[in-house]
């Protein structure tokens, strides 16, 4: 546990502080701070799902700069899904199989074919934008409405905690329990040791008999359901229709996410969290009309705090030993 | 070829008959296979026994670990067959192998650096309870496998922060947990230091006396003479001879890898050493985590003689080289070149006064894999006329000067526009040696000169030594090999703890009592 707390210090600290500071102006201020707090909560979910995503992928040694496209076009399928048959369900279901299909599209690209992962990746991303441009019909609405929020009864009356994580909608809730789900197979089944060796040292693990290509395929269709919840949660959730280009950087920043927590799924939890309080704060300022003449400013803040994150911290992380190189027996 | 070792399709080779004892572990058959041009193996026939420790010897590129690759499921042989217990298997892939219980050693290590010893040993086997990984079962496993075949190892530790040797040891558990009957070794005692390698032929020597068939496969002599129940050699990838150790010596088995007579015993006359071109005095020097590495040490190398420095790894003699070369910097103390002081000198200076440099890592420090043999050849002079004039390269010089080296220095394959990454360690190791030497230099530092070299190509290299000495040069040179040391050195240093603790003619020098000056920096 206290080794936890050392490799992750850097994450602990930033949250105490954020709390801290929540803490200070919710004595003046309730309602905009549960209200920055929730926002945060949901701009933090899709990066959850992506830096998923990308761990999945990583620690089985295949860099997956694809997420971006897998979110869009995993927003877009499910959207269409929903709107059609007016199940949300089925549209959910339908972003998930977007997402493992373009996560086995991948795999083929890298793992079979053994081609340069960072153009595969490339692949994703431009057949994400053009489908889901080019079949984009204005005016589809869900007939379902988006998803419906959840309150968990007492727990949500707890002062500001309560409103914040508490009454939120389903594919929240799911990611916030795919943190820890993710974190018990890659560090305490069997799979996740073999998934860790694959991604350091392939040879090591094909010698004991372990199958580098169905490690790396299972773990790529599996992250792209992840990625594929992400999509989902972009627009049945959080929107409630498909716009062009929704995803908006979102499967970038969520590598960026994967990074700094250290390709691991609680440390990508708290610098998911901090990605998502700089882009709530962001909102909250353009909100109150602060450089109301100059809002590019204010839109900067989540990816500026991008930058001085990557530079800052992601030195000192160390990523999967074998990530970015095909894998061959001879 | 003495007529104990016979050529195994001679008919007297030929042992028991099929069906009267019982069949081998593992029997290969006929075994061909190729790569592309490359015959790697060719019609070979190889018999494993229990309990017995069997020598795989060969030069490098003999077909050894192609053999043992197949054998391991890693490859798949083009014809013949391979036959557990009796019984024709089909290996495709180590997963088969591991079924049948043959466990193998990698000449790289297999080990996941960043997992701990005892998931390194589990992997791909694990103890799970509920689907979770049981680690402490794991950890107790290993324990209980360490203790009983005294291999001393810390199951919680962290393979990165392990030394070579016991890295060595996580891969050997790895087979021991999964029972193996067969344990295979690819070059074991390449990367040990001389202690360790005494360590590893007791653990085989005991493993086989469980009932365990030990393969290794090596290219050092005294290894096998030492340890092993039967020697096969290989050569060219065909199995050559098949022998025990009660009915040959050394020099047969260099005879028989290599093809042709080899000299083991460097022939070489007494030095005639003349004046003091290396002068090292009271010398200290930091290693990289800044604590003292040399402590004042003294040492001088005359023009005409080999100077052998003869230590285990680790006392100093790796940031001794580097100060002399002017790889890194000095504390205190001075390093005269033929009266000229050199001790904190940038190494190209260093080099152009006259030191030339054999260093410990050619991969590293000797050579650009990525460029030619021509270039490799003159990077120590590419700077200098004729090989570039007015700062621009004139190939044409260059090619004729790697022509030269290629052909005086047997490279092979004698082809100067070839990637050096490309060549064998030996090979390699020509290139540097043809470049260091025809720099007119004062004095040569070598550094393990041959390290991971076969035989042909370690006579070569000791006979240049030897030559070059005779011409007047100071040579200083540094090996793990306490028999390299010995053989070719005129005085030997033996260097212990950051300080030279003795230094005296190699004439009639005490093996034992330098080794225990080694190991203790004292004798007795």
């Amino acid at each position: 546990m206290s080794d936890l707390f050392i490799r992750f210090r850097w994450v602990i600290l930033t949250i105490l502080v954020f709390v801290f500071v929540t803490l200070f102006t919710a004595e003046f201020q309730q309602a905009q701070t549960t209200a920055v707090l929730a926002s945060a909560l949901r701009q933090s979910t899709p990066l959850v799902f992506g830096a998923l995503c990308g761990v999945m992928c990583e620690r089985s040694g295949v860099v997956n700069i694809g997420i971006e496209g897998q979110m869009l076009l995993s927003a877009f399928v499910g959207f269409m899904v929903a709107s059609a048959t007016g199940s949300l369900i089925a549209g959910i279901l339908a972003g998930m199989a977007t997402g493992a299909l373009m996560g086995a599209g991948l795999a083929g690209l890298s793992v079979t074919l053994q081609g340069d992962q960072i153009i595969a990746g490339t692949v994703l991303n431009i057949a994400a934008f053009g489908i889901s441009s080019y079949f984009f019909q204005q005016g589809l609405t869900l007939p379902s409405g988006k998803t419906p929020q959840v309150s968990l009864g007492p727990l949500a009356d707890l002062p500001v905690i309560g409103r914040v994580f508490f009454i939120n909608r389903p594919l929240t809730y799911l990611s916030l329990i795919l943190i820890w789900v993710v974190w018990f197979v890659l560090f305490r089944t069997r799979w996740g040791l073999w998934t860790r060796s694959v991604g350091e040292v392939p040879s090591a693990a094909e010698t004991v008999g372990i199958s580098v290509a169905r490690v790396r395929y299972t773990n790529l269709i599996a992250g792209g359901c992840l990625a594929g919840l992400g999509g989902a949660y972009l627009s049945l959730e959080a929107v409630g229709s498909f716009e062009r280009m929704m995803t908006n950087g979102r499967g970038f920043v969520a590598l960026a996410v994967m990074i700094f927590g250290r390709w691991n799924p609680i440390g990508i939890w708290g610098a998911a969290l901090l990605f998502g309080y700089a882009s709530a704060v962001q909102t909250q300022l353009q909100f109150r009309g602060w450089l109301a003449d100059d809002p590019q400013f204010i839109g900067m803040i989540p990816y500026v705090v991008c930058i001085v994150v990557l530079a800052g911290f992601v030195g000192r992380a160390r990523p999967p030993a074998a990530v970015g190189q095909p894998y061959s027996r001879e | 070829m003495p007529d104990h070792l016979l050529p195994l399709d001679s008919p007297t080779a030929v042992s028991d008959p099929v069906g009267v004892a019982a069949p081998p572990a593992l029997e290969v058959r006929g075994v061909t296979k190729r790569f592309g041009d490359v015959l790697a193996n060719e019609d070979v026939d190889f018999r494993i026994e229990r309990g017995r420790v069997h020598a795989l010897l060969g030069e490098n590129g003999a077909g050894k670990s192609t053999l043992v690759n197949i054998i391991f499921g890693l490859y798949q042989a083009d014809t013949g067959e391979v036959r557990r217990n009796g019984e024709v298997v089909n290996l495709n892939g180590p997963r088969d192998a591991i079924a049948q219980q043959i466990g193998m050693v990698h000449q790289h290590f297999q080990l996941v650096p960043v997992l701990s010893v005892a998931e390194n040993v589990v992997l791909g086997d694990e103890p799970t309870r509920h689907g979770v990984v049981d680690l402490g079962e794991a950890a107790a496993v290993v324990q209980r496998l360490s203790e009983r075949f005294g291999l001393d190892i810390d199951p919680q530790s962290i393979v990165e922060d392990l030394p070579i040797g016991i890295q060595q040891r996580v891969e050997i558990l790895r087979a021991l947990y999964r029972e193996v009957d067969i344990l295979i070794l690819d070059e074991p005692t390449a990367v040990l230091t001389p202690q360790e390698t005494g360590h590893l032929l007791e653990v085989l020597r005991g493993l086989a006396d469980t009932g365990v068939a030990v393969v290794f496969i090596t290219h050092k002599l005294r290894e096998v003479m030492a340890v092993a129940d039967e020697i096969t050699v290989m050569r060219r990838g065909r199995v050559v001879g098949h022998t025990v150790p009660a009915d040959t010596d050394e020099s047969d088995l260099a005879s028989m890898m290599v093809g042709r007579p080899v000299e083991l015993r460097l022939k070489r006359t007494p030095a005639s050493p003349g004046d003091k071109m290396l002068a090292i005095v009271d010398l200290v020097v930091n290693d990289d985590r800044q604590t003292q590495a040399l402590n004042g040490i003294n040492l001088d190398v005359r023009a005409g003689e080999v100077v052998g420095v003869a230590g285990v790894e680790g006392n100093g003699q790796r940031e001794l080289v580097e100060a002399v070369t002017g790889l890194r910097g000095v504390i205190s103390g001075s390093i005269i070149l033929d009266g000229e002081e050199i001790a904190g000198r940038p190494p190209r200076q260093i080099s152009t006064m006259g030191v030339a440099h054999i260093p410990e890592d050619r991969e590293k420090l000797g050579l650009i894999g990525a460029h030619t043999v021509a270039d490799n050849m003159v990077l120590n002079r590419y700077h200098h006329r004729p090989y570039s004039r007015h700062g621009i390269r004139r190939p044409a010089a260059v090619d004729d000067e790697a022509t030269r080296l290629v052909e005086e220095f047997d490279v092979r394959p004698p082809n100067i526009a070839a990637m050096v990454a490309t060549l064998s360690g030996g090979n390699k190791q020509k290139v540097v040696a043809a470049r260091e030497f025809s720099h007119e230099s004062k004095v040569m530092v070598a550094a393990q000169p041959t390290r991971g070299i076969d035989i042909g190509n370690i006579e070569f290299i000791h006979r240049r030594l030897i030559e070059y000495r005779d011409a007047g040069m100071a040579i200083l040179l540094v090996s793990a090999e306490l028999d390299e040391v010995l053989g070719v050195s005129d005085r030997v240093a033996v260097i212990y703890g950051g300080r030279i603790v003795s230094c005296e003619p190699a004439e009639g020098i005490d093996r034992d009592r330098v080794g225990r000056l080694m190991l203790s920096g004292a004798d007795g």
